[in-house]
């Protein structure tokens, strides 16, 4: 059914020994309109089964790239590969489910219309569709609502009919700009859970947002986004990963604490020597000069920052 | 040795496709239709119309002091005046379904959801025409034959081309509707209605004035008719709507009428127009097709 293309097999070595397959891929995809970059050279793997998460402030190139990536548009230089497809290929979209950021549903169909129209559209089978649709419905918690008119949803209730929509047909893909910009905390959750029975089924799921802790919570990776620009592009255990790091040590000298200074900015207090920007690698480093200058070493207490502190800290390196 | 049919068989599956595409969006656009009541608003209205100027046209009668060859002349003439409401409505109709079928969507970001669907932006475009002709189309035909068998009850004054009449009403209607579609693809709803309305109501005028123009034998005024024809023909199917319902022109004739009396009548068409001109018409339908199907594909959303 799927032409694969030449290109996907010019695609570079997935990002991660476990992944065996890249299902988004791009390169230097540019995305200008008129004199503004919208894009500047985006640059991206993910592979199958991942859960993507997709961050930067209003206006970074967020939704500009996941239309490019759903062939909505066009890029300006650059190309990349969807499903093992060129970017636009419409064999590709039958394995794809995306839910736009901004949208209103015909107001004149009832919910269950409107997922059958996309029933129709994305080429299921047709007595496939009852259940996909009862599926959606109940996956989205619209059940019971199904018959009302779109045009008396409110607005998180379209929302919730949007990722209905995205579900249909088993995508192998699939594409969330914003998920939960309309929801209350209730449908966050439930967008969460959306998105982890998701990756069970082994389902990829790109997800574009600006709530860190959402992607936090969900993501197995990030790439964050300014100005068009990846700053950053890491699993998200990574990206928060300890970079500061506690130790409680007995028995060494003013001397001695004071050279351990070169392993990252240090603070003294009490017992507990503090670092700060450091290399969490280096950590066991630290730990042996310590038991090497005659010290003992009492606890190590790695800091955790949250994706929220390092995503500023990336923005101002990446502006700087 | 499989593989011309294989490829014989792709084919096949694609346009089926295709055709599925274009199918999909058209029984939207019905149900668009049936669903906004926009249809059963029409049907009502057109009903008491019709209603309405059968009696009119019966109290005319009864009360007629002209002799009967006047009378059918007078009828005919009313009747051309009613057609033209009709034929308005029908403009306006079109326009009021065509321009929001692009634009609309992309505003509201209909067209995203829709779009990211195995779908060709050409069966976008050509579904929605498809659909809402089918709306102008069936209204053109119910509504005039409807008109013109209540005067042909009430008066006995059967034009001599009803089914004609009607199908050039339906063409001036999808002309209208290419139009609006067309302007639909890089224009806002508002925007491109009020280009539609503007173009019609123009191109109607000049229609009027360059038959006035070649009667009068004013080339300068005839060659804007011309201009006029081929910018939209709009006008050109109106013409041939009026040639249909008009009485044969022997009667004219015993009348003692030549055309210079009418003409600068708007309701009387000289002639019926030329088959060179009805092509052109179906040309200009395929041409603006084309065209807003390159301006959409082309679209950034």
């Amino acid at each position: 059914m799927t032409q694969l293309s030449g290109e996907t097999a010019a695609a570079p070595p997935p990002f991660d020994a476990r992944q065996t397959e890249t299902v988004i891929f791009t390169q230097d995809l540019v995305k200008r309109y008129g004199s503004t970059v919208a894009l500047a050279g985006l640059t991206l793997t993910v592979g199958r089964g991942e859960v993507f998460g997709f961050l930067g402030p209003n206006g970074a190139g967020k939704t500009t790239a996941v239309k490019l990536l759903v062939g909505l548009t066009a890029p300006t230089s650059g190309s990349g590969s969807l499903l093992g497809a060129p970017l636009g290929d419409r064999d590709a979209r039958r394995r794809l489910g995306y839910l736009p950021e901004l949208f209103r549903y015909q107001p004149w169909l009832t919910g269950r219309e409107v997922l059958r129209l996309h029933c129709e559209l994305a080429r299921l089978e047709r007595g496939s569709w009852r259940g996909e649709i009862e599926a959606a419905l109940v996956t989205v918690g619209l059940e019971g609502r199904g018959d009302d008119r779109v045009a008396t949803y409110s607005k998180g209730m379209q929302q919730r009919l949007g990722l209905g929509v995205a579900l249909l047909g088993q995508p192998e893909l699939v594409l969330l700009d914003e998920p939960t910009s309309a929801l209350d905390p209730v449908g966050r959750q439930d967008v969460r859970r959306i998105i982890a029975g998701l990756r069970e089924r082994g389902v990829t799921v790109f997800l574009n947002s600006h709530l860190l802790g959402e992607v936090e919570r969900v993501c197995d990776r990030v790439a964050i986004l300014d100005r068009g620009r990846v700053v950053a592009s890491q699993p998200v255990s990574e990206l928060v990963a300890a970079r500061s790091v506690r130790i409680q040590v007995h028995g060494l000298g003013p001397t001695e604490r004071a050279s351990l200074a070169r392993y990252g900015r240090m603070a003294e207090d009490g017992e507990w020597l503090a670092f700060a920007d450091v290399d969490p690698e280096r950590v066991p480093d630290i730990v042996a000069a310590i038991v090497a200058a005659g010290g003992r070493v009492a606890a190590v207490l790695p800091g955790r920052e949250s994706l929220e502190e390092r995503f500023f800290e990336l923005l101002a390196e990446g502006r700087a | 040795m499989s593989g011309a049919p294989l490829a014989a068989r792709a084919r096949r599956d694609r346009l089926g496709d295709e055709v599925a595409g274009i199918a999909t969006i058209a029984r939207l656009s019905l149900l668009e239709a049936l669903r906004r009541r926009l249809l059963w608003a029409l049907i009502g209205l057109t009903v008491l119309l019709v209603v309405v100027t059968a009696w009119a046209f019966q109290r005319l009668l009864e009360a007629s002091p002209l002799p009967a060859d006047e009378t059918q002349l007078a009828v005919s003439q009313l009747l051309i005046l009613v057609a033209f409401m009709f034929s308005f409505v029908l403009a306006m109709t079109a326009v009021f379904v065509g321009s929001p079928a692009i634009a609309g969507e992309v505003e509201s970001g209909e067209a995203l959801a829709i779009l990211s669907r195995p779908i060709r932006r050409a069966d976008v475009v050509l579904g929605h025409w498809v659909g809402f002709g089918i709306v102008v189309v069936t209204y053109a035909i119910l509504a005039g034959l409807g008109e013109i068998g209540a005067v042909a009850l009430t008066t006995g004054y059967l034009p001599p081309y009803p089914l004609f009449a009607a199908g050039f009403v339906a063409l001036e209607g999808l002309v209208l509707l290419t139009l609006a579609v067309l302007l639909s693809t890089r224009l806002g709803v508002v925007t491109g209605g009020a280009i539609a309305v503007v173009l019609y109501g123009i191109n109607w005028v000049m229609g009027v004035v360059g038959q006035a123009g070649a009667i009068l034998g004013n080339d300068a005024i005839r060659t804007a008719g011309t201009i006029s024809r081929i910018v939209m023909p709009t006008d050109v199917a109106w013409r041939g709507a009026m040639a249909s319902l008009e009485p044969p022109t022997a009667l004219l004739s015993s009348l003692g009428r030549t055309s210079v009396i009418f003409a600068v009548n708007p309701f009387y068409a000289a002639a019926s127009p030329p088959p060179d001109q009805l092509a052109y018409a179906v040309v200009w339908i395929a041409v603006g097709l084309s065209l807003a199907i390159a301006l959409f594909s082309r679209r950034e959303l």
